[in-house]
């Protein structure tokens, strides 16, 4: 029997000036795994866009457990944002959406 | 819960509300203890300034000097008059006499290395031999890796593998800082931890680095900075009142 992927929702801040959009910093994210892992490591991220909490300036999005840590660097390394030099904070990481919505 | 620690939040001590808020910043990402790189000579109340900032942030304040010696003797004569004054010293090595020099001294606790010119990094088997007898630290700073891009950080973490698999093997304790000039520039020790995956730096040695490794190193060079101190393992308790 296959195994069902496991996954982890990550809560990100978005740190800067100008209001951000959900879909740009998902590929801000997509890019920066790409720069750093190349395709074949993007591929293997299955990066999704969750929620967005305008509010707060933040973004959920979920991703493969496999690769969290190379997914939490690429999140890090993100300096840019629609020519805007920002910076994404991880604020929550939980395997489910509803425990990721108590801790942030 | 681990306690986090960044040795090196370069701040903009002309600045008082851009300090301020890079402490605030760092207090909020998580970190208790943040150490600042002071002038040699720093100015009058600079320091207690700081300090009263850091308090009311819950943030420990370690004081930290930066020397840049050009040879050995420079070095040597720059730790003579320094050591005593503040808690934490890191020596940025030029050349390679200077890197052997601070690896082997005990007085010095972080030994740095440049980003730019890899050839400047003399962080090889030797260094490390010399730096694991006397206790001092590599320190790798993550902000370069935030700001270089393509070809230059390739090369960068290519180094950082290397030098970061040599301490590994000689024991040498390795130190993580952010190195931020700015705020955009710091992150979280998680998200640091995992940007040393880049160079293959285990996670449980990453959080080591960031947590264990310079707290270690702030709380001995407290011991001895302070005025019971006597050697290693003795300490005066109390003292007959004449």
């Amino acid at each position: 029997m296959i195994k069902r992927e496991k996954r982890r929702y990550l809560a990100l801040e978005v740190a800067g000036d100008k209001p951000v959009d959900e879909r740009s910093v998902l590929d801000a994210v997509q890019a920066s795994v790409s720069r750093l892992f190349g395709e074949y490591g993007a591929s293997k991220t299955n990066l999704k866009l969750m929620k967005y909490i305008p509010g707060k300036r933040q973004v959920v999005i979920r991703c493969s457990h496999i690769m969290l840590e190379q997914v939490r660097a690429a999140i890090a390394s993100i300096m840019e944002l629609n020519g805007e030099t920002v910076a994404v904070h991880v604020v929550g990481v939980s395997g489910t959406l509803k425990a990721l919505s108590k801790r942030t | 819960m681990k306690r986090f620690a960044d040795l090196h939040l370069r701040v903009p001590l002309e600045d008082q509300t851009r300090t301020e808020s890079m402490i605030q910043k760092a207090s909020e990402l998580g970190y208790t203890m943040v150490a600042i790189p002071l002038p040699l000579q720093p100015a009058k109340g600079l320091i207690s300034q700081l300090k009263q900032v850091c308090n009311d942030t819950k943030v420990d304040l370690v004081t930290r000097v930066n020397l840049s010696p050009r040879n050995p003797n420079e070095l040597l004569h720059s730790l003579r008059r320094y050591r005593r004054k503040f808690e934490v010293i890191a020596v940025r090595c030029h050349t390679k006499d200077v890197a052997r020099q601070a690896a082997k001294d005990r007085r010095v606790d972080l030994l740095q290395f440049s980003v730019t010119n890899l050839r400047k990094r003399f962080f090889d088997q030797a260094e490390a031999e010399l730096a694991s007898q006397a206790l001092s630290s590599l320190e790798i700073e993550l902000a370069p890796i935030l700001q270089l891009t393509s070809f230059s950080r390739i090369r960068l973490l290519s180094r950082l593998r290397k030098e970061a698999a040599t301490a590994e093997k000689f024991r040498v304790p390795i130190t993580l800082s952010s190195g931020a000039t700015d705020e955009k520039l710091m992150r979280g020790p998680r998200d640091y931890s995992a940007l040393t995956t880049l160079f293959d730096l285990p996670m449980s040695s990453a959080l080591k680095a960031l947590s264990e490794n310079p707290r270690v190193m702030v709380a001995r060079n407290r011991e001895k900075l302070s005025a019971d101190f006597v050697a290693p393992g003795i300490r005066v308790v109390g003292r007959k009142a004449r």
